[in-house]
């Protein structure tokens, strides 16, 4: 129980970083609390079950930690080439597709 | 049991405390690192629930490669480096709002499901068998993971190269 409550928690934090901040890194910052909450989830209701059931949960918070770089790595290089084609991050200025 | 209660304890104390820095910092690398905190004390929960392995990666993956790339994010985008206000958006009360909606939510509906659920008492997951779930059972689904991986690193390259 304490163990999803926390990652609740978490997971309310970085929605709050994802609505709130307008600094692209700081957005990413928060997407990656986001996806650690889902990886004490797994683990937590794997372990809950019992030990066949705790591996396999491990196993898909494996898979998440390594989509979660694979995310990094693009969300940066998008970051970047908003940087160098505006010479600013800020969010609320990205609004080409804004009608 | 006790000392499992004591451990989670303080761990979740320090993560809460950081995660709530994270999103409120006034300075750029200030919250990197307490992200650094957030994520070794996931880190310890692992431990806590008998996944060492999987905490050994964490540190691993998360400390050692995606921090750094955060902070080489923060450099190559000229961040401000000192105390700035202007990293927040005029929305930071609706998202206090939806935050905290979100959270009662979900207490409310974890205490109905899982109110009484008690962690048992489970030995340590070796990390052979975690090695041989990956490899025999969830073998594909492992590949597939790799080509993603290989092709988000491709996509990153292609996308941030000057030409």
């Amino acid at each position: 129980m304490q163990f999803l409550l926390l990652a609740a928690f978490l997971f309310c934090v970085g929605v709050y970083g994802v609505l709130a901040r307008k600094n692209a890194v700081l957005v990413l910052m928060s997407i990656e609390l986001i996806l650690n909450s889902v990886n004490i989830n797994l683990v937590a209701l794997g372990a809950y079950r019992g030990y066949e059931e705790a591996i396999i949960g491990q196993v898909f918070a494996l898979f998440t930690i390594a989509v979660a770089a694979a995310e990094v790595g693009i969300g940066l290089a998008i970051v970047l080439l908003i940087y160098r084609n505006r010479a600013d991050i800020d969010l609320t200025q990205v609004d080409l597709m804004k009608g | 049991m006790l000392g499992q209660q004591i451990a989670f304890g303080i761990l979740a104390l320090v993560m809460g405390v950081s995660a709530l820095r994270v999103v409120t910092a006034k300075n750029v690398v200030h919250a990197a690192l307490y992200l650094v905190l957030v994520l070794s004390g996931v880190a310890g929960i692992f431990i806590l629930l008998a996944a060492e392995f999987l905490a050994i990666v964490q540190i691993l993956v998360y400390i050692g490669a995606i921090v750094v790339l955060f902070l080489f994010g923060i450099m190559l985008t000229r961040a401000p480096i000192g105390r700035s206000n202007e990293l927040d958006n005029d929305q930071r009360w609706a998202g206090v709002l939806v935050g905290l909606g979100l959270f009662g939510l979900l207490a409310a509906i974890l205490y109905n499901g899982f109110g009484r659920t008690k962690l048992p008492e489970s030995e340590v997951a070796r990390s052979g068998d975690v090695g041989l779930a990956i490899f025999q059972t969830y073998v594909i689904p492992f590949e597939v993971i790799s080509v993603l991986l290989l092709a988000a690193l491709v996509g990153a390259v292609v996308i941030a190269r000057r030409d």
